[in-house]
């Protein structure tokens, strides 16, 4: 930890130091905390009653019962995903692990927009699939499972990311214990798994819920933008913003805004209170 | 020859196996590999006939190059962040450290309308820079700031375990020896920081690159001045131009390649010098 007691000779000197926390602070003033600060402005520019009013609209209520609803599934899926990847990743050994994880990172070096543009290549009905879901009433684009698969595309690494490292940092001798002492599997992933990365698959549901509620690149090109269908959060923001409603655009974009500070929050929380059950990179 | 999965008394091998391959499949692999087959049936001709006009390689230089200077300035704030962070002491510093975050949980369409409000003419940043003349939102700079917002938490976040790890006998030896605290800086420390730091440069650029929703709002969508690549997939799937989206989006996958490439290369590199990442 870096609380040691400081040495002069290895320390700059205190106008130095002064500098640079002045610079590392108005950086973030700047780039950081002016943005926010000014979602909050804006949409509170006529009054909170008029604020409130718009988001009791019919189409910013659409929004928000889309999006939570997008995230009710997508979220809950990735974490499946996340903990049986972890599991197959660090409990079994097998060639081409390395390469299974970078597919696995993939999304994240992948452009939102070429995301959504590989699924309407795939379930668009100008595909052979998509022209056959279509055809039987399973309209992938421009309707609700195909946000579903763009959201859960560029949130696909977010839950497997926090549990490979931790899993690998705690081994398999617990799970062998439990093995030995003859709990079947599903009673060693309940009692002895589980428990030991809960912190750590919080954290990675939490960074996952953030990114699926707020997507906005991906579920644009896939969504149609259907106004109290196909649109969500971010996308009614958009719309709302290019017919210069800026309030209610803005006050929408302050419930995201709030979202994202409550995450933070919680994400400091977890790291303050969980640091020893989190991959070794948020301990500080 | 070494069997393909070793013998293991672990549970669950088929089942977290199957889940794993099959989501993997289904939500990421196909979807990539219907646009690499549009993008073999198009023909390499087809794509380079698409990508080679005036606008597209506007686009794409453009997003590249603002790319690299937004990340460029986070390689160098992100240290300077990454470093006060660690190694000094003053009121504020927990709620500094949780700020850096904010660009990654911040949906990137808020902060696009939110960053247009602050540098328009009329906003509070735009009024002053218009003092002096200079105009920001719906220009390149407009997009270098959004650029910079969302990247900028990648090489902080990167440097920061590495300065945390840092031990304190070497920078003493260093200063025993006779060097400036400068001197050690430069030539002890910083060599320590450059495999983190140049991850987290590449990862930031691999971001910016792609970004989309921070910058369209901010940008003025100016074909050849301020138009972005990914926006003209947008504009391409907007007139059904399916072949020529499909064209740019290889176009920009590739890049994306390039640069994953770029990344491991560099851990592998630093994992050789260093001996761990």
């Amino acid at each position: 930890m870096s609380d040691a007691t400081f040495r002069p000779a290895t320390e700059e000197t205190p106008l130095a130091r002064r500098i640079l926390i002045g610079l590392a602070v108005t950086g973030l003033l700047i780039l950081v905390f002016a943005p926010l600060v000014a979602v909050f402005v804006e949409a509170l520019r006529d009054g909170i009653m008029a604020s409130l009013e718009s988001l009791a609209s019919r189409d910013a209520w659409a929004a928000i019962k889309l999006t939570l609803t997008i995230a009710a599934i997508s979220v809950p899926l990735n974490a499946i995903f996340g903990v049986a990847a972890a599991w197959f990743i660090t409990k079994f050994d097998f060639r081409g692990k390395a390469f299974l994880i970078t597919l696995i990172d993939l999304p994240f070096s992948v452009s939102p927009v070429v995301a959504g543009l590989c699924i309407v290549l795939t379930f668009g009905a100008n595909s052979a699939m998509g022209a056959w879901l279509v055809d039987n009433g399973y309209p992938i684009v421009f309707a609700m499972p195909g946000i579903i698969l763009a959201t859960m595309f560029v949130t696909f690494p977010f839950v497997a990311r926090e549990l490979i490292p931790v899993m690998i940092e705690q081994g398999r001798a617990e799970e062998e214990a439990a093995l030995t002492l003859g709990a079947g599997g599903w009673r060693v992933f309940w009692t002895v798994t589980l428990p030991n990365i809960r912190w750590a698959l919080l954290y990675g549901v939490l960074l996952c819920n953030a990114r699926a509620m707020g997507e906005f690149g991906a579920v644009a090109v896939v969504s149609g933008k259907i106004r109290g269908e196909t649109a969500t959060i971010p996308t009614t923001i958009e719309m709302l913003y290019q017919e210069y409603l800026s309030v209610a655009a803005f006050t929408l974009a302050a419930v995201l805004a709030l979202l994202a500070l409550v995450t933070l929050v919680l994400k400091t929380l977890l790291e303050l209170r969980h640091a020893d059950q989190l991959a070794a990179t948020h301990r500080h | 020859m070494r069997p393909l999965v070793h013998r293991s008394p672990m549970p669950g091998l088929g089942l977290s196996m199957g889940i794993t391959l099959t989501m993997l499949s289904l939500v990421v692999l196909i979807p990539i590999g219907a646009l690499l087959l549009k993008g073999a049936n198009y023909g390499l001709a087809g794509i380079w006939e698409t990508v080679n006009r005036e606008r597209v390689w506007a686009a794409l230089f453009l997003s590249f190059r603002l790319s690299l200077i937004a990340a460029l300035f986070n390689l160098v704030f992100g240290v300077l962040l990454a470093w006060v962070l660690v190694r000094y002491r003053f009121p504020g510093r927990r709620l500094l450290d949780a700020a850096v975050d904010l660009p990654f949980a911040l949906p990137t369409a808020v902060a696009g309308i939110s960053l247009t409000a602050l540098y328009a003419p009329n906003g509070a940043f735009g009024v002053l820079a218009g003092e002096i003349g200079w105009k920001i939102a719906y220009t390149q700079w407009g997009i270098l700031i959004a650029l910079i917002f969302v990247g900028l938490p990648f090489v902080a976040r990167t440097v920061q375990p590495v300065i945390e790890e840092i031990e304190r006998e070497v920078e003493e030896a260093s200063a025993t020896l006779g060097a400036t605290r400068l001197h050690t800086i430069r030539h002890v420390i910083l060599p320590m920081l450059l495999p983190a730091a140049l991850t987290g440069f590449a990862l930031a650029l691999a971001r910016a690159v792609g970004e989309y929703g921070s910058v369209i709002f901010i940008a003025g969508n100016i074909p050849l001045v301020t138009e972005i690549a990914p926006l003209l997939i947008i504009i391409q799937l907007e007139e059904f131009n399916y072949d020529a989206a499909a064209a740019i989006g290889i176009a920009m996958l590739l890049i994306s390649f390039a640069m994953l490439l770029v990344i491991n290369l560099i851990q592998v590199w630093s994992r050789r010098r260093i001996g761990h990442v």
